[in-house]
């Protein structure tokens, strides 16, 4: 696999199409207090990509996640989205740029439908103002219709048409995972942020959740950053992988050459090895 | 049937008014409760806010006109003019949204993430402050609204039943209005909350804020969507009060009796707000009406709390609320 920084991109071993860089983090320093989350750390995501960020616990991983997604504000750096620096956004103006997120704790309506919750996705698709939608004129009509569409579609790519008007607060953990990844699918994003979409996760839940991430990258073009602490599914999906550990990058490039760096081996003490 | 049965079904009548009145105050804790996590202290001024504006508006008087004259010697009461009861309610909106505008900007958006004794302690302050505000602006003198609810009693309703029960039921005109309106509200705030856009994003923040955040909806403008909700919410109550009681300061004090309402109905249920409102507002006429004469009258005083104090006991989310589950 080519790995040198061609910027139109590259072609993977099983031929998908990379493009050039669709995101950069440049410098980032995220301090809480007196603890320093991530330190200096520089990187960059392509189109098209599914890039891992990995680490032991208390790396930094959300932390960054967080930083991408605008839940916090580094204190240091730069973020560089479609070749513009962005300017501090608040995470809705993010979301509204095309980033959708799911959560290491799960943030789903727990009082809502799963249905509803997934609906929520599309909330910036909705155009037509409250008056027409309160008397549910035509043109507010249309677009209820073309939305419910969409979202029953990411419903059936994920498989859970058999949950869909049971309240959330009832599922089990695997399935609220999988209807959280199908509300930031229903935003129809650019760039997809999973924090450890597999945790708690039993070996056939992992399997089709690592299915569905490929899926989505394939059938929609998605780019895809996720957090995984499973190694073997990381070098699975990912075309290349950032290591952080205590807030500083030790690693970066493709699984193999991670895998095979002394630092990130070191930090792992033998999990990179199987 | 004995006519004591008629007094205590016209006194549970009677009470529907007074208990519609409770439940639109509530209505309005509800709505901002739900969206923030904020226990709004300021409702009940903010009913006698939006009544005392209406009164000022429609009557063309001058804002701040005491400060004014007192700071440049001037003579200036009134523009002259009288405005018609629509375009008083409109301007009374406006002025309701921009107080929702300012208070989100001014206030609460410096407090998000304190404790909830904060922002409750913060809603007190406000509440004092629109006190003095109103005043200001508008005198303190008792105002009469006049917005053209029909008064009085019904006399079809009095004639009709009298022909059929052999007792005529004396009914207020603008209790049935208000009912009527209040009905009207809350299935408008109902069908805006299930159907529209802004009205998802709102059910979405009231569910989980980081959760609401990730899907793109702006907080700070739903909340003031929220207060802007309450204010108008405010303003009808305040409209029905004044224009049977007079604007007053006693207007305020109807928050008081929201607290057991929202105690009976559950501090996050709109259904619970409405149920609780009407409960304590006929629960307290008919429980003057049969124990007051046993324990020597005014057990509207104290009738709300002790019910809502048995509630308490016994089933401390209320009526509708979510069911209180300690995590451990
Ligand atoms: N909101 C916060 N306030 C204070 N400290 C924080 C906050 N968020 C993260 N931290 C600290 O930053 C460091 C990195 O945490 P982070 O959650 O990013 O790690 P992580 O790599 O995601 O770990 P894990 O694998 O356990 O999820 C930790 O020391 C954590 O305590
Ligand atoms: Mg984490």
């Amino acid at each position: 696999m080519n790995m040198t920084a061609q910027d139109d991109g590259y072609i993977t071993a099983d031929g998908r199409k990379i493009g050039p860089v669709m995101m950069e983090m440049k410098n980032i320093t995220l301090r809480f207090g007196g603890v320093k989350a991530i330190t200096d750390i520089s990187f960059d995501i392509r189109e098209g990509e599914i890039r891992a960020i990995i680490g032991p616990n208390g790396a930094g991983k959300s932390s960054m996640l967080n930083v991408i997604s605008g839940f916090y504000v580094p204190q240091e750096g730069e973020v560089w989205y479609k070749g513009a620096k962005r300017p501090p956004m608040k995470p809705f103006q993010v979301a509204r740029q095309g980033i959708a997120r799911t959560f290491q704790n799960i943030a789903l309506f727990e009082g809502m439908s799963v249905l509803d919750n997934v609906m929520t996705g599309r909330l910036n698709y909705m155009k037509t103002n409250m008056f027409q939608q309160g008397l549910w004129f035509g043109k507010a009509q249309r677009e209820e219709v073309e939305n419910r569409e969409s979202v029953e579609k990411i419903i059936d790519f994920l498989e859970i048409q058999s949950i869909r008007k049971t309240p959330v607060s009832r599922l089990p953990y695997g399935l609220k995972k999988r209807v959280e990844l199908a509300r930031a699918l229903a935003a129809e994003p650019t760039l997809l942020l999973l924090d450890e979409p597999m945790a708690g996760m039993n070996v056939e839940e992992k399997e089709d959740m690592s299915r569905f991430i490929l899926d989505v990258n394939d059938e929609f073009g998605t780019t895809i950053a996720l957090i995984e602490h499973d190694m073997g599914v990381v070098m699975d999906l990912s075309d290349r992988v950032v290591v952080m550990d205590y807030g500083k990058k030790i690693g970066d490039g493709s699984p193999d050459e991670v895998r095979n760096n002394q630092d990130v081996i070191d930090a792992y003490l033998g999990v990179a090895h199987d | 049937m004995p006519e004591q049965f008629y007094w205590g079904l016209e006194a549970a009548f009677n009470g529907l008014m007074t208990g519609v009145l409770y439940a639109l105050v509530a209505l309005g804790f509800v709505l901002i409760y739900k969206a923030s996590g904020i226990f709004n202290y300021a409702q009940g001024v903010m009913a006698l806010f939006a009544a005392m504006t209406l009164v000022g508006i429609m009557e063309g008087q001058v804002p701040f006109s005491h400060l004014i004259n007192a700071t440049f010697g001037t003579e200036v009461h009134h523009f002259g003019w009288h405005l018609p009861a629509v375009l008083g309610i409109l301007l009374t909106v406006g002025v309701m949204i921009l107080f929702a505008w300012v208070v989100q900007k001014v206030v609460f958006k410096h407090l998000i993430g304190q404790e909830p004794i904060i922002l409750f302690m913060a809603t007190i302050g406000l509440a004092y402050f629109m006190e003095g505000l109103g005043d200001l602006m508008w005198g303190s003198d008792i105002k009469t609204l006049k917005v053209g609810l029909p008064q009085g009693t019904n006399m079809w309703l009095d004639e009709t039943t009298y022909r059929l029960f052999g007792y005529g039921f004396f009914i207020n005109n603008l209790d049935i209005v208000a009912t009527v309106i209040a009905i009207a509200l809350v299935a408008a705030l109902v069908m805006f909350s299930q159907y529209t856009k802004q009205g998802r994003a709102m059910r979405a923040v009231a569910d989980d804020h980081q959760a609401a955040l990730s899907v793109g909806i702006n907080l700070n403008f739903i909340w003031v969507l929220v207060w802007s909700l309450a204010g108008f919410v405010a303003l009808v109550a305040g409209v029905m009060w004044g224009a049977s009681s007079g604007v007053q300061f006693s207007l305020s004090l109807i928050a008081l009796k929201a607290l057991p309402v929202l105690m009976l109905g559950g501090f996050t249920s709109i259904p619970g707000a409405i149920v609780g409102g009407l409960i304590i507002g006929v629960g307290e006429k008919l429980f003057e009406f049969i124990v007051g004469p046993m324990v020597g009258g005014a057990t509207e005083n104290w009738f709300a709390y002790v019910l809502a104090l048995i509630f308490l006991v016994f089933r401390p989310q209320g009526l509708f609320g979510d069911k209180i589950i300690e995590r451990v």
